[in-house]
Parts: structure tokens; sequence; C-alpha cells
């Protein structure tokens, strides 16, 4: 319970300092939707083909766009020593990281929900009519991406090219959260049910969920801590 | 390791593998269907499990520095990185000259192609990381954060791509259906000299890693002064 506690302050903390400045999300939802628009010129945005590889535009674009916010997650705290000032306070690693990770999480989720109706007008999908498991599979592939990118965070928060370091390797790390939420994503949003053939991405993706939380919280306290 | 032992165990693997090009250049049958060309496996197969034996090693060699903290693992790890990742990039070309010829294309995006790409960048990754990093603490402890991530998400990255698209031919060895005589023995006898090459590759990497961090310690001292 305490633990829970300690988390959700530090989710409280980072959430209301981003929304007093709200630096990270302002040039999040921006860059999300220049990707968008950059999209429409490699790929012709009202035809039908462009509709089937529509979960793999937008997640690409999400990618993209997390990666900001991913970036300053931990290196906020580095102006002032914040972040030793957070380590040497009486919670575990575990708990700070999972207060980062909420946070990330409504951060990256709001991006998303914003920018997916541009996204709808855009390329002309009527995106809504799977709402409930295209948010769901949103939460899941949401939730992967934060849980690796915010370990990769704190790994890369005293490097000299941690912006560059970041992306380089959360990429490739997220590739099976990625794809399972492109496979599922686009015929979501094309309006097909959530079913079949499509079930056992959604269990891939559940599982790279339940793995990388779970190595994320055994190992956070090594890397920020010892 | 001393560097006379080392240039004998190398030599050594000259040797052998000189040998086994004579057998697998000149007395080796062609494959009834692939030809002449069907020999790259044998140093296709063997630095696979060559890569893969380094990154599993540099596994253990990173779950062992994070518990005991000596230095020397992670002068361990790194070397096998960048020899598994060698030989990860050897057997990526010599599958692609294959697979020029019989598929007609050096690329695919099938499971194991695409598993050994990202593998491949994972630990490049590493590589990088380790140079970001000033500090040699902090630089093997990061590094062995990522290095054991790595490990565990190959698998998965595998699974899925596999979930995704699959065509890779599946390896016959252990079923003893290699189909042109000679290649299932002659697989394990190149892997023989190839592994001791990489064991030597790994020493002396090791060595020079050691080497520049006494270096580093000694720089450190004389600014101190």
């Amino acid at each position: 319970m305490r633990f829970l506690r300690q988390s959700l302050t530090i989710a409280a903390k980072d959430l209301r300092s981003e929304w007093r400045t709200k630096e990270a999300l302002n040039s999040s939802v921006a860059f999300a939707l220049v990707i968008l628009l950059l999209f429409s010129f490699a790929f012709e945005p009202t035809e039908e083909q462009t509709r089937q590889i529509a979960g793999g535009l937008l997640w690409l674009a999400f990618a993209f766009a997390g990666a900001l916010i991913l970036n300053r997650s931990f290196a906020r705290e580095l102006p002032n020593d914040c972040l030793d000032a957070l380590i040497a306070a009486p919670l575990t690693g575990a708990a700070l990281f999972l207060g980062k990770l909420l946070a990330n999480f409504v951060l990256l989720a709001a991006v998303e929900l914003i920018s997916l109706p541009v996204f709808g007008i855009f390329y002309d999908v009527n995106w809504t009519r799977q709402l409930g498991p295209l948010l769901e599979v949103m939460a899941l592939g949401t939730w992967g991406m934060t849980v690796v990118g915010t370990l990769f965070s704190a790994l890369t928060v005293n490097l000299r090219l941690r912006e560059l370091m970041l992306p380089m390797l959360v990429y490739p790390v997220m590739l099976p959260a990625l794809l399972a939420a492109v496979q599922l994503t686009s015929p979501l949003v094309m309006g097909q049910p959530l079913a079949g053939d499509l079930m056992v991405w959604l269990r891939l993706l559940v599982a790279f969920d339940v793995i990388f939380t779970a190595l994320a919280l055994a190992l956070v306290e090594t890397v920020l801590v010892r | 390791m001393r560097p006379r032992i080392l240039i004998l165990l190398a030599g050594l693997a000259a040797v052998l593998l000189a040998r086994n090009l004579y057998v697998i250049l000149l007395q080796l049958p062609d494959h009834p269907r692939q030809g002449p060309l069907y020999r790259i496996i044998l140093f296709h197969v063997p630095a696979a499990w060559i890569a893969f034996l380094g990154f599993f090693a540099a596994l253990v060699a990173s779950i062992l520095y994070l518990a005991k903290r000596n230095l020397r693992y992670d002068a361990f790890a790194v070397s096998v990185t960048e020899v598994g990742l060698a030989f990860a990039a050897a057997n990526l070309v010599t599958g692609m000259i294959w697979g020029n010829s019989i598929w007609g294309t050096p690329w695919t995006w099938d499971a194991r192609l695409t598993t050994t790409l990202v593998g491949c960048l994972l630990y490049a990754g590493y590589l990088m990381l380790r140079h970001a990093v000033e500090d040699p603490t902090e630089r093997a402890k990061n590094s062995a954060v990522l290095s054991i991530i790595a490990f565990a998400d190959v698998p998965i990255i595998f699974f899925s791509i596999e979930l995704w698209r699959g065509q890779h031919p599946k390896l016959e060895v252990w079923r003893g259906e290699i189909v042109a005589p000679g290649y299932r023995e002659m697989l394990f006898l190149n892997w023989a000299p190839l592994l001791l090459l990489a064991a030597v590759f790994v020493a002396v990497r090791m060595r020079q890693e050691v080497q520049q961090r006494e270096l580093e310690a000694l720089r450190r001292r004389v600014h101190a002064l």
C-alpha cells in the first residue's frame, strides 16, 4: 500500500510540474502532428491501401512522439540535483520508477488521444467503430512502450548523448510490442472486431507488458541507486 | 593468458581451418539441388552458434558483475559481446550470399533474419552505450543491465516476427537429414576451430580492456598529482 502511495506521489509530482510548463506535452503533440503530416506525403492519404497500414502509421507517430516525453522523464530531475534528492528520499527505486512510469503513461496517452482524431480527419478514417477494443490495445501498447522507455530513460539519464541513445536503445527492444500493437490497430481502425487470429497478438502484447514490467521493476534499483 | 599461448592457439585454429577449407572445397561433394554454394552453410551455421554462445556468455558475465561487482566480469562481457557481434555479422553476410542465389534475394524479412538484425542492433546499442559513459563502474553497471534486457528480448522478438511471417529453412542437423554426406560432421569440425579463434579474440580483447582501465587509472593519478 505504502509502495503504491509513494508511486502515486511521484506520478502526481511529475504530472503537476508538466501541467505547469507543458513543455514535453506541447512539443510531443506538435511532433506527432508533424509526423502524421509527413506520412501523408509518403503515402497517398485517402487511398484504401493507406488505411490498411493505418496501425503502422499511428504507432510510428506515437513511438517518435513518445521518445520526446521519455527523454524528459528523468532528465527533468537533473537541474538542481533533484535526481539525487529523489534517490536519497525514503522510497525504493521501484516506487520511484513506477511513479515516473505512471506519469509517462498518462502523458503519452494524452498525446495519442489528441493525435488519433487528427489522424481520422487527415486520413479520412472512421476510427470510432471499435472504440473499446482500440482503446484497450492503445493502453496495452502504450504501457509496453512506456515501461521500456522509462527504464532506458533512467539508464541513459547521465549520458552526454542522451537524446540520441534513448531511441537507439528503446526502439529495437520494444519491437515486439510495437509489432503487436500495429497488427491489432490496423483492423480495429478499419472497423473489424477483435477476434480470431488477432487474439494471439493481444496475448503477445499482454505477455510483453508483464515480462518487461517485472524485469524493469527488478532491475531499476540497480540502475538508479547502486 | 600469456601472449605466447594465445599466438599458439590462434596458430592451431589457423591450421585446422586451412585443413577444413581443403576438405570443404576439394573433397566434399556438391549438394544435389543447391550445388557448390551449399558449402557456405559450414561457416554460416557455426558463426550463428558462436554468436549466440557469445551473447549468452555476456548475459552470464553481466549477471555475475551485478552480483559480485568485479570489473573483470565487465571486461569479459564486453569482449564476448564484441566477438559475438562480429560472428553474427559473418552469419548475416554468409546468409545473404546464400540467399541471393537460392532465394533470388539477399534479404527477406523472415523471423530469423529480422531477429538476428535486431539482435545486432541491440548489441551495437550496448557498445554505443559503453562509449557514452565515462565512469567505469557506472558504465559496467548500466551496460550489464542492458545486456540482460537484450538477451531477454531476443526470444520475444523471434516469436513475434515468426508470428508475422516465416521462410528460413529449418536446421536439419539434429534430425540427421542434411543431404550431402560428410556435411554434418564437417559442421561440427568447422565449429571447433572457429570457436577456438573466437576464444582467442575474446582473450586478446579482454587484455586490452583490462589494460585500458589500468591506463585510465594511471591517468587519473597523474591528474590528481
